[in-house]
């Protein structure tokens, strides 16, 4: 049974490693999020390494002390219905070790869904991200620019990730920011980030979405705020603009590289409405072949304003930003026309 | 339809694995004809409802999925032990992990746990069957049934490709064109009928058919997860039941519950999934408890500790078993509320989890411990599941699984669980079983080297693991680039798995060598064993007992050996068994028909099939069978035979 003392030691000495190592992405968090995460799983390795040692002494002193060979031939080993005591005490123990991790969830988790403690006040940069097969479109509607296959973001200014799906499930991870969560076709979920270190991180797919899973990756840079409005100026007077053919090529491409327009899709493909609404509309504007077939039926709406703020790109940064339709509530991201058929 | 749509093309692969089928079936055919042996199989086995015979098949059939899903697990490891590796590509990684997580849950785990709870429970509580002995051969042969059908698919039409949960829109027409997860709803179904069949067949067979005396606390701790598991069976699969039907109406009928327009709910299929899902994950681990406990018992020379508290765990586990299944999906953003109640559910199911645990250590203290085969599983269980449940506390914070959700963590953490949990359990019930069944041991010296290997290289494959998962890998990528990192630690675990399938090698040449040369035993309790099905001789008559047993106590076997409580003290009686019927296996190969025609939509096979189901049912119930008699003659011949004396 030596093996088991020695798996013992190996796992203890790696949790020790675990706490020092940066190599380990989920440990070496760049923003709040991801640092509250990293302190919970560290709290709870802690707390689990002391139930693992319990049951390993408890086991590696009765397997050695009782052993077949050890004991005499005549020893009858005695009949035991068990003790009470014994048994309370395994109940309760266990039920505390629960009940404080449960309140260390339910904080952490409470946490991370909202805006990082400390950021409260600032308006948060809201960012739509949508995957469609294997790619992710990132767009930008207060600047009117989108990205595809890499998210710029200012250090320090709380982020608000609008996931949704043009496709099956994904999942966007962006682990040293922040955890995941799910971008469906059917809903908006939101995830709130920030980075406080300026810096590349790594972000992908976490949920399996067919063939090309493995190759959603995608970089995330965190840039200071002046070289933030110096790179979306930059777009907004390079990149072309994305219209509704392009965007459909995209969404129909299986890989493209990097991509940069100087507009979004939002204005002729909106997000998905909140879930209550689901039930009410027949068809998102989501690419699929559903929608296409069904196109005349519901006609895309033809905003005035948006057209105005698509073709007058703002080029002084610091200048108040026009109101992007998609940004002014979920309202209007809904497809007001399409109830009224 | 052209033939190369129907037939897997492209992949040699999966040429090999075609020509390897046919070369096996002609080999089993030509077999079969030359020792003149199709009456034999077809008498004694094919309509076989004894309970001990269905057994071995389910057990047979489990052992050949676990090498199934034994390949398809070292492809996947191959195929990711280098970065940029070319050895598959996407599409056929996407099948192997997907039938792989399909086969060893469905196809392997779930029959070996039924095939040992049908060799076993009747005789741990003194039964002659179980109460529906023709009901439980349907149960195998649909189970049969659908395993051939998810296996057929690897070489007719493609497999399914969008994981063994099937996530929607992914698994829907529009993303995964292919049959594959027509099969996936098809085979899933059929076989899970099988197995809803067989929870009702022993929650009356463990409430009903009890010797005198055997009261429910009296049962061995086996039967007492066999009765738990059941109820979960007959609760979580209809809601399995209901889910595969609304899918093959989307995929086969074009109905749109799951889709992503005309009111389709992608989360729908989710919620049902994993309320079926997470108790399918109790109803293979809490049989293992139950193994484990006799098993732990009779090699400690003691008693089960804490008796009462190992059954009140286990239906408490029962109960939250039906309340966590959100942890599967905390990202799917429900809130901070509803993930909260989940980690809470969630976690609450590690006390009664660790009181088990405890009550294990403390039924060897002051014990007699003997390291044989069985007890080895048993014993490095412990250690190892603690980890896969530990892991499991932690992944149960919300907060924490938005970091380890989809990872390798993840993937570490539930093969943790299941393999010690489940696997190791099923493989110690075989070795310890075994010589009750065919009255002779498993060769020990083999036994044990079979053993290191499987528990080493297991450690050595997935703990790994763990460290990928925290350093960012996810799982199902078929590939990674050398960038990452992720190639060293892969690599390992790439040895691990060769490690585990030598030790699996082993384990079966064990049973050749066995066959061969391990001694026969005269004795029909050769460890020394507490409970009922020790009573009997091995091999085990059709009728079980002789005579009826009348119960005293717990351990009834080992109150008759020590404290001089005769178990058999009645006197032999004409016993009454169920005769054989052909009709088992004939609705089975109906229902194969009838699968097989639906996934490819050819509604003429599939209507007159579907006919051809409701025809044999009918018959079954016209049939006027009152089985056979057994003569007291015919016993006390049968009993010398068996035991070398007259009683």
């Amino acid at each position: 049974m030596k093996k088991r003392g020695s798996l013992l030691v190996l796992f203890m000495s790696l949790v020790l490693l675990l706490s020092g190592c940066s190599s380990i992405t989920v440990l070496d968090p760049k923003g709040p999020a991801a640092r509250t995460l990293s302190d919970t799983i560290l709290f709870s390795i802690a707390m689990m390494a002391g139930v693992l040692l319990v049951v390993y002494v408890l086991y590696v002193v009765f397997l050695v002390k009782y052993r077949g060979s050890k004991t005499k031939d005549d020893y009858m080993p005695p009949h035991e219905e068990g003790n009470k005591w014994l048994e309370a005490i395994w109940i309760t123990i266990p039920i505390i070790i629960v009940a404080v991790l449960s309140v260390v969830t339910v904080q952490s988790t409470g946490a991370v869904e909202k805006v990082a403690a400390g950021y409260e006040d600032q308006k948060p940069l809201v960012i739509y991200a949508s995957s469609s097969n294997w790619k992710w479109h990132f767009s930008y509607p207060e600047e009117g620019i989108e990205t595809v296959n890499y998210l710029n973001i200012p250090v320090n200014r709380p982020i608000e990730l609008r996931l949704y799906s043009f496709g099956p499930i994904t999942s966007l991870w962006i682990p040293q920011l922040a955890g995941q969560k799910y971008a469906m076709s059917d809903m908006v979920n939101t995830l709130n980030l920030v980075a406080d270190e300026q810096g590349s991180y790594l972000g992908r797919n976490s949920n399996f979405s067919g063939q090309g899973t493995a190759h959603m990756e995608f970089e995330t840079l965190a840039m200071s705020p002046k070289e933030y409005g110096k790179w979306v100026d930059e777009v907004k007077t390079t990149a072309s603009k994305l219209d509704e053919t392009e965007f459909k090529t995209l969404l129909s491409t299986s890989y493209v590289g990097r991509k940069t327009f100087s507009s979004t899709h939002l204005s002729f493909s909106p997000a998905p409405g909140d879930h209550s609404d689901h039930m009410k509309h027949t068809d998102m504007e989501n690419g699929n072949k559903e929608h296409q077939e069904n196109k005349a039926e519901h006609p895309v709406p033809a905003n005035p304003e948006e057209t105005k703020f698509d073709a007058i790109p703002n080029v002084n940064p610091n200048e108040p930003l026009p109101q992007s339709p998609a940004e002014d509530s979920t309202e209007d991201i809904d497809h007001t026309s399409h109830k009224g058929k | 339809m052209k033939w190369d749509e129907f037939f897997v093309t492209g992949e040699p692969m999966i040429y090999g694995a075609m020509a390897s089928i046919v070369l096996v079936t002609i080999a089993i055919i030509v077999g079969l004809t030359y020792f003149k042996k199709w009456g034999y199989l077809w008498r004694e086995w094919l309509t076989t409802v004894d309970h001990k015979r269905i057994g071995v098949m389910y057990i047979i059939s489990a052992l050949i999925m676990l090498f199934r899903g034994g390949v398809d697990a070292m492809l996947m490891r191959a195929q990711t032990a280098v970065p940029e590796n070319k050895l598959l590509d996407a599409q056929h990684y996407n099948e192997i992990f997907t039938t792989h997580g399909l086969i060893m849950i469905l196809f392997m785990a779930m029959p070996f746990i039924i095939g040992i709870m049908n060799v076993v429970v009747p005789l741990q509580i003194g039964a002659r069957d179980v109460a529906f002995p023709r009901l439980n051969a349907i149960s195998f042969w649909l189970f049969f049934t659908g395993a051939m059908l998810l296996n057929l698919s690897f070489v007719i039409g493609g497999s399914p490709d969008a994981g063994w949960s099937a996530y929607f829109p992914l698994a829907s027409l529009e993303f995964s064109p292919t049959v594959g997860n027509n099969y996936y709803s098809l085979a899933l179904q059929i076989s899970g009928i099988g197995t809803l069949l067989t929870g009702i067949n022993f929650i009356v067979t463990i409430l009903k058919m009890r010797a005198p005396g055997m009261k429910l606390m009296r049962m061995p701790m086996f039967t007492w997860s066999s009765l738990i598991t059941s109820v979960i069976i007959a609760f979580a699969f209809p809601v399995l039941t209901v889910a595969l039907a609304l899918m093959m109406f989307d995929r086969i009928f074009g109905s749109q519950f799951f889709t992503m327009s005309n009111g389709g709910m992608d989360m729908l299929w989710a919620n049902l999934f994993w309320v079926w899902g997470h108790p399918e994950v109790y109803i293979v681990i809490l049989p293992a408890f139950g193994i484990y406990s006799e098993i732990i018992a009779t090699f400690s020379k003691k008693n089960l500790y804490g008796y009462t508290s190992m059954v009140v765990s286990m239906v408490v586990i029962s109960l939250l078993s039906f309340l966590v299944w959100a942890h599967h999906f905390y990202t799917m953003g429900q809130g901070a509320m509803v993930n909260g109640f989940f980690s809470i559910t969630t976690m609450a199911i590690s006390v009664p989890t660790g009181v088990k645990i405890f009550n294990w250590l403390f039924t060897m203290r002051k014990g007699k411990i003997t390291f044989t085969t069985p007890m080895l599983y048993s014993l490095a269980f412990i250690p190892i599941f603690t980890i896969g449940g530990v892991t499991g506390v932690m992944l149960a914070m919300a907060s924490a699984d938005y970091q380890y959700h989809n990872t390798m963590f993840l993937v570490a953490h539930f093969h943790y669980v299941l393999i010690p949990g489940t696997v190791f359990a099923v493989i110690a019930g075989f070795h310890y079983w075994f010589p009750k069944v065919f009255g002779f041991k498993l060769n020990e010296r083999l036994g044990k080297h079979a053993f290191w290997w499987i528990a080493i290289s297991f450690n050595v494959t997935f703990f790994p693991l763990f460290f990928l998962g925290l350093q960012g890998m996810t799982r199902r990528m078929y590939t990674y680039s050398a960038e990452t990192g992720f190639g060293p630690l892969n690599l390992i675990s790439f040895a691990g798995a060769l490690g585990l399938a030598f030790g699996f090698i082993i384990l079966v040449y064990n049973i050749y060598y066995s066959i061969r040369y391990s001694p026969r035993e005269t004795d029909g309790d050769p460890w020394d064993a507490r409970t009922l099905e020790w009573a009997t001789s091995s091999p085990i008559p059709a009728y079980n007992f002789a005579v009826t047993p009348n119960v005293k106590g717990r351990d009834a076997l080992w109150s008759a050996k020590h404290d001089n409580q005769p178990i058999f003290d009645g006197k032999i009686e004409p016993i009454h068994l169920p005769s054989n019927s052909g009709k088992p296996v004939i609705l089975g190969g109906v229902f194969f028909v009838f699968g097989f025609a639906l996934v490819f939509s050819w509604w003429i096979p599939a209507i007159i099939s579907g006919i051809a189901i409701l025809i044999v049912l009918a018959s079954m119930s016209f049939d006027r069978d009152h089985g056979i008699t057994v003569s007291v003659e015919e016993i006390m011949e049968t009993e010398k035979k068996l035991r070398g004396e007259t009683l």
